[in-house]
């Protein structure tokens, strides 16, 4: 259950920009787990869902954006798709296959809610 | 004051849905970007977005580059052993103390325990004579930077005999979850001992791919198993096409020079691993 952890550190990243930007409250969060993070999505939402409440993410909605695992194939010369590490190529079937992308974990952006009377009920303030 | 109109502000409650988000004056007029970003966008009104593009593990990796400096700076090589539980790990750690003790008495050695509880394991490295921290990380998994730097400040004495010396962080014994935490570390060691299935390296692929050496342990008892040497090195390079391998047993001692070389061509080297 690393994504405990993970969660933990996404709340820490909306907090200081909280503190940086002055907002009242989160609408919603939008992060980026990549195929190959080595982070599964829906327990990371889970985890994030346990925290939220008292926190500045109360309430917020959630997207998590999933790009896919992306590999140079040498025997094909090419950027391939693959689901996971040790996938073999999908278009010649080789092995030799070296994953270039989809390590993302990243908080992309948040909508944010500037409303001064709902501040004061909300934990942001 | 007001942007949009110049009033000095006493505009009404924010409206219900209807209004999109606008405050309606007394007197039935609308004004929309009373918020922060002062300016209305059709489907976010009082709302702005924020773009952080900001790196979940970013502070990990703050701490962890902090680490290595300090590392770097006492010529400390700083190993992180990763494996599942029961691999063996705290035995060959053992052993190689041991050894490294005879074959190199001048070198300084220290390790750093990792486990959800007990202090069982850094028990057993102190009972070999070497300074050890146990770190019990509770309900967590894995260790973090910001606990390794925190064990490292309490282990290293900064009037320890000047030098080269060597760190071992002996990772709670877990397959997936230390993959993702950068210590600070010079290199990562998976241990997989016999015991277990040879197709580990495609089961548990990010831990495997993020090794530098993978240690095959217990090799005394290949006789009494039915585990395909070859194939799991096999699977492992597929997920890692670079990972060195060394085969030994802690127990027997077989393959303990090959480890022990390799240890000590780490502590030799330039320390300009470039993370």
């Amino acid at each position: 259950m690393h994504e405990a952890s993970l969660a933990g550190g996404v709340l820490r990243l909306v907090e200081q920009a909280a503190a940086r930007e002055g907002f009242a409250r989160v609408r919603r969060l939008r992060l980026e787990v990549g195929a190959l993070a080595g982070v599964e999505p829906r327990a990371l939402r889970f985890a994030l869902e346990a925290i939220a409440p008292g926190t500045c993410l109360a309430g917020a909605a959630l997207d998590i954006d999933t790009p896919p695992g992306e590999a140079w194939c040498m025997a094909c010369a090419a950027t391939v798709a693959i689901a996971r590490r040790g996938d073999d190529c999908p278009r010649c079937g080789g092995r030799q296959v070296q994953p270039t992308g989809g390590f993302e974990l990243r908080v992309l952006e948040l909508q944010v809610d500037d409303d001064r009377q709902a501040k004061e009920t909300t934990p942001c303030a | 004051m007001c942007v949009i109109c110049g009033c000095d502000g006493g505009h009404g409650a924010p409206a219900g849905g209807d209004s999109g988000g606008a405050i309606v004056a007394p007197n039935g007029d609308l004004h929309f970007g009373h918020g922060a970003a002062r300016v209305a966008v059709p489907g976010l009104d009082a709302a702005r977005t924020l773009r952080l593009e900001a790196d979940i593990l970013g502070e990990n990796r703050r701490v962890a580059r902090r680490n290595r400096h300090h590392f770097r700076a006492h010529e400390v090589t700083a190993l992180n052993l990763l494996s599942s539980p029961g691999s063996g790990k705290t035995t060959l750690l053992c052993a190689t103390l041991e050894a490294l003790r005879a074959r190199r008495p001048a070198l300084g050695c220290a390790v750093i325990e990792g486990d959800q509880q007990t202090t069982m394991d850094a028990d057993r490295i102190r009972a070999t004579g070497v300074p050890a921290i146990q770190v019990n990380t509770g309900q967590g998994c894995h260790l973090d930077a910001p606990m390794v730097e925190q064990a490292f400040g309490r282990l290293h004495r900064h009037d320890a005999a000047p030098g080269p010396s060597l760190l071992f962080i002996e990772n709670v014994g877990n397959l997936v979850c230390p993959a993702l935490w950068d210590l600070g570390e010079a290199a990562r060691i998976v241990v997989l001992s016999v015991t277990e299935g040879e197709d580990k390296p495609l089961k548990y692929p990010d831990m495997f791919a993020a090794a530098d050496l993978l240690l095959l342990n217990k090799v005394d008892l290949l006789p009494h198993l039915r585990f395909d040497v070859a194939r799991c090195i096999a699977a492992a390079r597929k997920v890692n096409p670079l990972v060195e391998v060394l085969q030994l047993s802690a127990v027997s001692g077989e393959g303990m020079p090959a480890w022990l070389d390799w240890l000590e061509t780490r502590v030799d080297a330039p320390l300009d691993d470039g993370r």
